[in-house]
């Protein structure tokens, strides 16, 4: 008791966790993630022509937007892509973990991986060239413009996004409940229907909510691939704020964030009524 | 009773499980190990068969083979009488109560028990009934609508047992079904067992590696060790009568004496001599006596061997007494406790050790 060193200078459980700085670190971070967009959402009820100057209340630039007819088109061009290239690279993805975690591992998983994965790896710009290269050759060799390569292109960089949970919900899954199917006399088919898929359902569903985000939100690839007129929302904002920068942007901004909030808290909500 | 005993027997005489000369290894080459080895095995219809060894004996191998999970190496399988070596688990009506229980998550309890019959094909009506008598058979009528994490290991023990026994298969594996419950449940769940199987009259083949719910539920064990069939035969069979020393040390307790054999006896190495009904063979032998089987008399009784107290253990309903023989071997003696708890020996002790006639065997190394 005499050594004032023994004190206990704190009521704090020992826990690395207790170290100094990491509130303040917090914090910041915390700022620097939600100030931005904080900023950004309430913005896009200014008055004014500017997104920097206050101006007052308004509902003006959503209704601007809501009216705008190429809004419009490319809202419904960039969810007829999200929702094809998500379903898409979902079907993809759910066969490939499948492939990769049920069977004994074999020579080239390793590389089979890598090959999954590569949207994850190879720099962005350097996929959306190699696309517009050999797009644009197809284009030329078959005269078809349509909304097909945009599909395609994103379904190949939302694959590994897709890939990921489910390959994660499958190695945690007991491989006993598929051997136990077939001992119910259940076809290997039946297996899949009846067991597999279920029990993976909430890893299919994060995969897809996951890479239906990914591609909504795509400005390189789709920048480069989209033929004269097929602009998505990200292009299309990217081409207005290069003209002029105002609190519309703002607002289908917000409009973009809700969509993502209301996707996320439904995800979650379904996966949780799901583990019940 | 002997007349109805008599008559079951008959009835059990064909076999629903013929296993001839498996085989089986796992990986290849260098690294390939066997994990059954030349095993033969008749496990008769109607009855319930166990098949005993420490963990990585085949006993789990050779029920995997029977389900279909694994292929033998080499060797067949017969069912009925009908090979099915081959055929995919699907196609066997056999099914099996996993150590994991495996059941699935996101079904319910009767839906668990009724996934074998719909997988079959049956209609509905006699899907809901079969479930209906399933979860009455093992008392889980009230949980029917649960889901199944929501029940205790006991009671998903129960669900495993009604899902196999729904589609009524020929032949129940039940793999170390046992051996996640605490003991007291454990007591229960032997109980519960073997009643069902009385009452479904499905073949049971039941893998342990615990030599008392071999001995408790069985009508035959089969025990097994390095991928090789040791002994079969009833629980009394191989406990009183052990083939070699590894059946002999596994299942229960028992002293090892290291003798010459002679007609009609054996000869320690201290100079007494054990009779042995029908002993021709002559030669080193081992003679097995388990500790409950020796007796303490007193140490000028003639015939008795001569045996020092090295110490006492004492475990309620008897005490293990530890002797040397005049050799310096060293054997264990089981012996009842009297109602004071004190067996009036002291360690240093000198007695006279008498088996009881027809206890000594002779067994293989």
């Amino acid at each position: 008791m005499a050594n004032p060193s023994l004190k206990p200078q704190r009521k704090r459980a020992f826990s690395v966790a207790n170290l100094p700085g990491f509130t303040t670190i917090a914090i910041v971070a915390f700022v620097a993630l939600y100030l931005p967009i904080i900023t950004l959402a309430a913005y896009s009820f200014n008055a004014s022509q500017s997104v920097a100057v206050w101006g007052g209340f308004s509902l003006d630039w959503y209704a601007k937007a809501w009216a705008n007819d190429q809004v419009k088109d490319a809202t419904v061009r960039s969810l007829i892509i999200a929702v094809s290239a998500s379903l898409i690279a979902t079907a993809v993805a759910t066969m490939a973990a499948l492939g990769t975690t049920r069977r004994r591992s074999f020579k080239g998983q390793t590389f089979i991986y890598v090959v999954i994965n590569q949207p994850l790896m190879v720099p962005e710009i350097v996929s959306a060239v190699a696309l517009l290269i050999f797009f644009s050759s197809i284009k030329v060799a078959t005269g078809y413009t349509g909304l097909g390569y945009l599909i395609i292109a994103h379904a190949a960089f939302c694959i590994p996004f897709a890939y990921l949970p489910i390959r994660a919900r499958l190695e945690g899954m007991d491989l006993s409940l598929e051997t136990a199917a077939a001992d119910l006399y259940a076809t290997p088919w039946q297996t899949f229907r009846k067991v597999t898929l279920p029990i993976l359902a909430p890893g299919v569903m994060a995969g897809a909510m996951l890479a239906f985000v990914i591609s909504l939100d795509d400005v390189v690839i789709t920048e480069f691939v989209k033929s004269g007129g097929q602009d998505t929302l990200p292009t299309y904002m990217l081409g207005q704020m290069r003209r002029q920068l105002t609190p519309e942007i703002n607002a289908i901004s917000s409009m973009l964030l809700a969509l993502t909030v209301v996707l996320l808290t439904l995800f979650f909500l379904l996966t949780r009524k799901n583990d019940q | 009773m002997n007349e109805k005993a008599a008559n079951e027997k008959a009835v059990i005489q064909k076999n629903a499980i013929e296993a001839r000369n498996i085989v089986k290894t796992f990986g290849v080459g260098q690294a390939a190990a066997r994990a059954l080895d030349d095993v033969t095995v008749e496990i008769r219809q109607g009855e319930f068969f166990t098949l005993l060894g420490p963990s990585g004996c085949g006993k789990t191998t050779l029920l995997r083979l029977i389900a279909g999970f694994e292929m033998p190496t080499e060797g067949t399988i017969l069912l009925d009488g009908q090979d099915i070596t081959y055929l995919p688990p699907n196609k066997r009506p056999v099914n099996t109560v996993f150590q994991s229980y495996a059941l699935f998550p996101h079904l319910t309890v009767a839906q668990n028990v009724g996934f074998g019959l719909e997988m079959q094909g049956r209609p509905k009506a006699e899907v809901n009934d079969t479930v209906a008598r399933m979860l009455a058979l093992v008392k889980l009528e009230p949980l029917a609508h649960r889901k199944t994490n929501q029940l205790s290991g006991g009671q998903q023990q129960r669900v495993a047992l009604a899902r196999a026994l729904a589609p009524s298969p020929k032949v129940l594996l039940l793999d170390e079904p046992l051996s996640a419950l605490d003991l007291k449940l454990r007591k229960e769940m032997q109980i519960e067992l073997k009643r069902l199987q009385v009452e479904t009259g499905i073949t049971f083949v039941f893998v342990t590696h615990d030599q008392e719910e071999a001995l408790t539920m069985s009508d035959r064990v089969g025990v097994m060790s390095q991928g090789k069939l040791q002994q079969v035969g009833s629980p009394k069979d191989i406990y009183t009568k052990p083939v070699n020393r590894f059946v002999a040390s596994f299942i229960g307790e028992t002293n090892f004496i290291a003798a010459r054999a002679e007609a009609g006896k054996v000869h320690l190495a201290t100079g007494d001599t054990i009779d042995i009904a029908g002993l021709s063979a002559g030669g080193n032998v081992t003679v097995t006596i388990r500790p409950e089987q020796l007796r303490l008399v007193d140490k000028t009784e003639t015939g008795a061997m001569r045996a020092t107290v090295k110490s006492l253990v004492y475990f309620g309903t008897d005490t293990h007494c530890y002797l040397s023989l005049t050799d310096g071997s060293e054997v264990v003696a089981r012996l009842q406790s009297p109602a004071s708890g004190d067996a009036g020996l002291t360690p240093g002790q000198s007695v006279g050790l008498r088996a009881v006639p027809g206890a000594a065997q002779i067994v293989l190394d």
